[in-house]
């Protein structure tokens, strides 16, 4: 699995080798192959995570349905084929064109986005960077980690904070690194590290796993900001601006404050909405045509997915197993005090 | 006589029907083909890579890093250190565990390869056992077994299992003291090295002593006398200037002593178990190819059992052995690989794993960390090589 792990990278280099420069054109690529092609995590419950019936859900999941949807209109949001990578691969295999959208809790970085050849498109969570200990160490401060043993994901944002938090507080930690999530926090629990260090919404997951998630705690401080959302590759602006619009879409929705799904149907022909309301669903203007999508673009994204904050109370709210409750955090709506916050769709 | 001298003169020599001028001609095309597309390919990536907005090159090699690595038995790496140096950790830490599993591969595959052909009915079926079960699992079953079956039932570092307080074993690891030299100890190391050269001469006396009068000397118990007996003097009269640093517990870790992390344990066993069942088929076939008169005519003269495998068999099965053995290093070495599959900081999982990922460039890390396993593979083909025509019957 490892090997086969190497090889996808390499065949994924080999692409970028043999692969002719042509102009890339996402949108009419994804409209003739008739679904989506989605990079997600290999399972990270509340993000994405595959449930009972082995269908991808989660926020960022939600993300790539709703752009499906607002391409393929009515029904679209099943149009998405999911592609389960590691943290490592994640980027390489973007950009070597083997999925579309990358919606897969990474974080926006500079050298991510001016370096690597990727283009973030607007946050779908805000996250920081914590620490889970086991309740027997008796720690309370992440500053009393003096000399631990730190189990770590590769390739994330999450080792290179964990470099500079340790380094700037002038203490030692020992990184143990692992490719996959799994093998962290088997590692984790079994006693080899002392400490699990992932973004809080992760640690809030990866506790549910635990044998005995009542024996750990998440340490209080945040050490990172970890900007979470969707990447498209560079050089072709057109897709990335649908995928940014789609989000903002869903965002300026749960900012109106009303309904969406199966409101919608009512809310559409009521004349007496607002002009905002009616150019966001196609009512009035064209806003979907300078996309090259169908007027009522936003309206199917909306109609199958839902609006941000939908799609926060399913998956991560403070009814699901994650809790994360969403008012007084960075995820509340920017008039309530959060950091949410759309572009005006005009 | 009307001779016919068309017939008789040679015909004509066709430049191109010449065998010489044509497999000259087919390899100019072949290499031409063969640097074409390599270049076409490496422009396609540069150009491709350039239009996706995606950096390249290798200066990236001189940036700093901004992570850590865990474990560094030689030299130093912080986040501040460059690529290059995490490079250098990588390749280090990938060279120690393929030293160090060559060197045990090849003990225990001599002794397992022996032992299947003991005479005694207990070993040589316990041989032939360890064999069939271990070439027959794949390795990277072998590492996760070593790493997270038994590895991982060790006690954690408060209930540590201890002996005497100087050796502790728990899920971080083995630690063992670490001697420290003091004052006076460049005495002791000055004694050792005369000792050793001293030692060398004597083999050679030894030697040229027995070819000419046939007596032969005890030079392994001399040379034992020779190394152990100044050094216990000079250091009694030194005070012993050297103490053992044993490990102690200090907050969530050991501090002091030597480490063995326990990912290089199980990388370690893996490794070498598993080679030396190959290495033991090997040396079985090395003995089973030297004739039974050899063997008969080294008992007629009256030669004891250890002296016939050290003298006879051994140098004569090695001409056998060693090309197959050449192999088996070679795939050790590569199958170090795997430790990208447990947390070793290996070069794959430094370099081609974190680093990659943190400068995204693929291209470039790929083809390094690939010419670096070329080069340690064709390094020891060399060494190989040249150990084997050492060996190899030399006719005159």
């Amino acid at each position: 699995m490892k090997i086969s792990n190497v090889l996808k990278l390499f065949a994924s280099v080999l692409m970028l080798s043999f692969g002719t420069s042509a102009i890339a054109d996402t949108l009419s690529d994804t409209k003739d192959r008739g679904h989506v092609r989605c990079g997600v995590s290999q399972g990270l419950p509340g993000f994405s995570n595959p449930d009972e019936n082995g269908n991808w859900v989660g926020i960022d999941v939600d993300v790539c349905r709703a752009v499906a949807a607002a391409i393929f209109g009515k029904g679209g949001d099943d149009k998405v084929e999911y592609f389960p990578v590691s943290a490592k691969e994640r980027f390489t295999k973007l950009t070597a064109g083997e999925y579309d959208i990358l919606s897969r809790n990474t974080t926006w970085t500079l050298s991510r986005d001016a370096k690597i050849g990727l283009t973030f498109n607007g946050v779908n969570f805000y996250d920081g960077q914590g620490f889970m200990v086991p309740k027997a160490l008796g720690v309370t401060s992440a500053l009393e980690l003096d000399g631990a043993s730190v189990c770590v994901n590769t390739g994330t944002t999450t080792e290179l904070n964990l470099a500079d938090f340790f380094r700037a507080n002038g203490m030692s930690y020992e990184p143990v690194v692992f490719e996959k999530a799994d093998e962290v926090l088997a590692a984790y629990d079994s006693g080899r590290c002392d400490v699990h260090t992932t973004d809080k919404s992760g640690l809030a997951a990866q506790r549910t796993k635990l044998a005995q998630p009542d024996e750990h705690m998440v340490l209080g401080e945040t050490i990172s900001k970890e900007p979470l959302g969707p990447v498209t590759r560079e050089g072709d602006e057109p897709w990335s601006d649908i995928v940014f619009w789609t989000l903002n879409a869903l965002i300026t929705w749960d900012e109106l404050g009303l309904e969406a799904g199966d409101a919608l149907k009512t809310i559409v022909g009521d004349t007496s909405q607002t002009p905002e309301v009616k150019r966001i669903l196609g009512v009035e203007g064209d806003q979907g045509g300078h996309l090259g999508l169908d007027k009522d673009w936003a309206y199917w994204a909306l109609f199958e997915v839902g609006h941000y904050g939908d799609m926060y109370e399913r998956h991560v709210g403070a009814n699901t197993p994650l809790a994360l409750a969403r008012a007084g955090s960075p995820n509340a709506g920017w008039k309530n005090g959060g950091l949410i916050y759309a572009p005006p769709i005009r | 006589m009307n001779v016919r001298t068309d017939i008789i003169k040679p015909p004509k020599q066709d430049i191109f029907k010449s065998g010489k001028f044509r497999s000259i001609v087919v390899q100019i095309i072949v290499m031409v083909l063969v640097v074409g597309s390599i270049g076409w390919i490496v422009n396609n990536a540069a150009t491709n890579m350039k239009a996706n907005g995606i950096s390249h090159g290798f200066a990236f090699l001189w940036e700093t890093s901004f992570f850590d690595i865990g474990y560094l038995p030689f030299i130093e790496h912080t986040a501040s250190h460059t690529y290059f140096n995490a490079f250098v950790v990588g390749l280090l830490n990938t060279v120690l565990v393929a030293v160090l599993g060559i060197f045990l591969a090849t003990i225990i595959g001599f002794l397992i390869g022996i032992g299947r052909l003991s005479d005694n009915w207990l070993v040589a079926r316990f041989c032939g056992f360890y064999v069939e079960v271990l070439r027959n699992i794949p390795l990277l079953l072998q590492l996760f077994f070593w790493y997270h079956a038994v590895l991982r039932i060790l006690p954690r570092a408060k209930n540590s299992l201890n002996i005497g307080d100087s050796f502790y074993l728990n899920l971080k690891g083995l630690f063992i003291p670490k001697p420290i030299p003091e004052v006076g100890f460049n005495y002791v190391l000055l004694i050792g090295i005369f000792s050793i050269i001293s030692i060398i001469f004597l083999f050679f006396w030894a030697k040229k002593r027995q070819a000419l009068t046939g007596q032969q000397f005890p030079v392994f118990y001399a040379s034992l006398a020779i190394f152990i007996i100044p050094i216990l003097i000079v250091s009694f009269l030194n005070n012993t200037p050297m103490y053992l640093e044993d490990p102690v517990l200090k907050g969530f870790n050991f501090k002091g002593g030597i480490r063995l992390i326990p990912e290089l344990v199980a990388l370690l066993l893996a490794l070498s178990l598993y080679t030396a069942s190959f290495i033991a088929e090997n040396v079985r076939s090395g003995i089973l190819a030297i004739n039974k008169g050899q063997i008969e005519a080294a008992n007629a003269v009256g030669l004891q059992r250890v002296p016939i495998l050290r003298l006879i068999i051994i140098p004569q099965a090695m001409r056998v052995i060693i090309p197959p053995l050449t192999s088996q290093y070679l795939n050790l070495t590569k199958n170090s690989s795997l430790a990208v599959a447990i947390a070793y900081p290996d070069l794959v999982h430094v370099f081609a794993g974190t680093a990659l990922m943190q400068t995204g460039q693929a291209v470039e890390i790929l083809a390094i960390t690939m010419s670096v396993y070329l080069t340690l593979s064709i390094t020891i083909s060399l060494l190989m090589n040249w150990y084997n025509s050492a060996m190899k019957l030399k006719d005159s």
